[in-house]
């Protein structure tokens, strides 16, 4: 009978599976691709049917136990964030099946479409399972692992596109990301020298301050917002994901970004919270509204849709790290389920954003915002995609980013800090003023619009339309998953409640 | 100042020189060799740690986090190396910040 525990390995096991079969059969890369996304969709279905019914599972494969073994820890915010890399995993493969087919069919340049066609899938499903394995590991060496492999397979997905500036911001994608990676595995080093283990909820009882402590959470906090892209440490991010592909933005923007953010919440939300000072977590709010100000003036000032989006995902991360003071000042726990919310709304959100901006792209030949009047005409199921996106990512209702930005502001009146409060409300105005921007050339302007012959696949146009339905969605629904983040992860609510006065 | 605190130190240092490197020179080469130094500062750090205070038991998880890391280096070398063979193909130079225009530099893909 299968538990939990057989299907989180099947999580990790059937994407590096077909990953390498992908790589051996490129004739046939497309067709394995889906099925390992629809297996693996299956798969965290599955293990998220069995969460709620036995609660939070630790693991250890094959029984070998903690030092030398691999141990998972199954509990809510790993099973979200799971469930959510497989909802848009799925869409984005779904997309990426039908762009693919539809430049390879296109005249010119043949050989390079089928060549991105088959590397492509390989390298997603290898990314897809190092995303699973980095949400159910238990300890800090095989994160480190598994962030390697996200950051090396993230950075061949970026150079596919094969242009001169996608190759340069996958380089320079690469540099950061060993940096921030040698980063991280220093901090590791000095904690296990000081502690002696490192299974995070061990390390969580153990942590004392000590300044060997304080170095190592330098270093493995540095390495990771390097990785998160949070402001002033941006830079790589936007090149990277404008110049990317289309499902490989979707990809980079709405889930590669998140796995190093869900360690800063474990790192800082629940291991260091008993010995971090507020005044850090501080810093980390302030440096996020640096992102949401920079990111959105930014991404205002834009001439290229795809070069707005990645500016909007500086922002969006912004808010990210503004949720961290809020989670330390807030005796309940709704600051967590905001700061969970948004993640699942921003992926599902930016991914939609981002599909929907590459079938603009095939249409259009180009991506220029101020040239893309009238293209609703054309591309009515993408150009609503696009606002329907944006809607959740200004945060109206009904949006996830909606019920998220709400709840962190009561806790931010409530906690007697307001002033994070009115930073969410900038953030929001600035986010209506890009996305409308954009909308108001979409949807408003009457031209006709000369486009290239080529149709858009029905299947990129709906996958896209679908995804941001769900980041709309997400307010309406949100009672459900975050009732799962309360059953099945008590500990990180504990840890900081007790260090309140 | 024993043998373990010279080798603590000369990894610091390593790691010190590697970031320099990284972050100071321009030709990517360079910069991915900085990079290896980095860790390989890292894995002498953490090599240490095996020896415990003791001295006579010696501690194998760092061992197998070394050689984890190594394998996990020498494959970011390799795509490092690939990608710089990619860049100085289109660009003529294995630099990360070309001489271009102001702007967006360069037509993207969809």
């Amino acid at each position: 009978m299968p538990d939990t525990a057989f299907w989180a390995v099947c999580l990790v096991v059937v994407p590096l599976f077909f990953a390498l079969i992908c790589f051996v059969r490129s004739d046939q890369a497309a067709v394995l691709g889906l099925l390992a996304a629809g297996l693996n969709a299956l798969a965290a279905l599955a293990m998220t049917v069995f969460f709620v019914r036995s609660g939070p599972l630790r693991y250890a494969i094959g029984g070998w136990q903690a030092p030398l073994g691999i141990n998972f820890s199954i509990d809510g915010l790993s099973v979200l964030l799971v469930a959510m890399t497989a909802v848009t995993g799925l869409s984005v493969s779904m997309y990426a099946r039908g762009y693919f087919s539809l430049r390879i069919g296109s005249a010119g340049e043949i050989n390079r479409h089928g060549h991105q066609r088959a590397f492509f899938w390989p390298v997603w499903l290898l990314l897809w399972g190092a995303l699973n394995g980095l949400f159910l590991s238990a300890d800090l060496f095989n994160v480190y692992v598994t962030l390697e492999i996200i950051g090396l397979s993230a950075v061949v997905l970026t150079a596919l596109s094969g242009k001169p500036a996608a190759r340069l911001a996958a380089m320079r994608y690469l540099l950061v990301s060993l940096l921030g990676s040698c980063s991280y595995l220093f901090g590791v080093a000095l904690l296990y020298r000081s502690y002696g283990i490192l299974d995070m909820a061990a390390l969580a009882r153990l942590i004392s301050p000590a300044p060997l402590m304080w170095a190592s959470l330098a270093l493995l906090t540095t390495g990771l917002l390097l990785k998160t892209a949070l402001f002033p440490l941006h830079f790589w991010l936007p090149p990277a994901h404008a110049n990317a592909l289309a499902p490989v933005s979707a990809i980079l923007s709405g889930l590669v970004v998140k796995a190093s953010f869900y360690l800063m919440l474990r790192l800082w939300g629940d291991i260091f919270a008993q010995v971090l000072p507020f005044a850090a977590y501080v810093l980390l709010g302030v440096l996020g509204c640096g992102a949401v100000l920079w990111g959105a003036v930014q991404a205002l000032l834009q001439k290229r849709l795809k070069m707005l989006i990645a500016y909007s995902t500086v922002a969006q991360l912004g808010y990210l790290f503004i949720a961290l003071p809020l989670i330390r000042l807030d005796p309940g726990s709704s600051a967590w389920e905001a700061v969970i919310l948004l993640i699942m709304s921003h992926a599902c959100a930016k991914s939609a954003m981002f599909m929907a901006a590459g079938s603009i792209f095939l249409k259009a030949g180009h991506d220029r915002i101020d040239d893309l009047a009238g293209i609703k005409e054309v591309l009515p199921i993408s150009s609503f995609a696009f606002v329907l996106a944006g809607v959740s990512l200004m945060g109206f209702p009904p949006s996830g980013g909606f019920v998220g930005k709400w709840l962190l502001l009561g806790v931010s009146l409530a906690g007697g800090e307001w002033w994070w409060g009115v930073m969410l409300v900038i953030g929001s105005l600035l986010a209506a003023g890009y996305v409308y921007r954009v909308a108001s050339r979409l949807l408003v302007f009457k031209v006709t619009f000369f486009s290239r012959r080529q149709s858009i696949p029905p299947v990129m146009e709906w996958s896209a339309v679908l995804l941001a339905l769900l980041a709309l969605l997400l307010g309406l629904l949100a009672g459900y998953p975050l009732g799962l983040l309360e059953a099945g992860s008590p500990f990180p609510l504990h840890a900081c409640r007790e260090v309140m006065p | 100042m024993n043998t373990l605190f010279l080798y603590t130190m000369s990894g610091l240092a390593l790691f010190a020189i590697g970031l320099h490197g990284l972050i100071r020179s321009s030709h990517l080469l360079r910069k991915i060799l900085a990079a290896n130094l980095m860790s390989s500062g890292v894995f002498l750090i953490m090599i240490v740690g095996a020896c415990g205070t003791d001295q006579v038991m010696i501690d194998p998880v760092p061992h197998a986090m070394v050689l984890t890391g190594i394998v996990v280096s020498v494959s970011t070398t390799a795509v490092a190396l690939v990608l710089v063979c990619l860049v100085q193909e289109t660009t003529n130079r294995a630099l990360l910040w070309q001489k271009r225009k102001r702007g967006q530099g360069g037509r993207t893909d969809a």
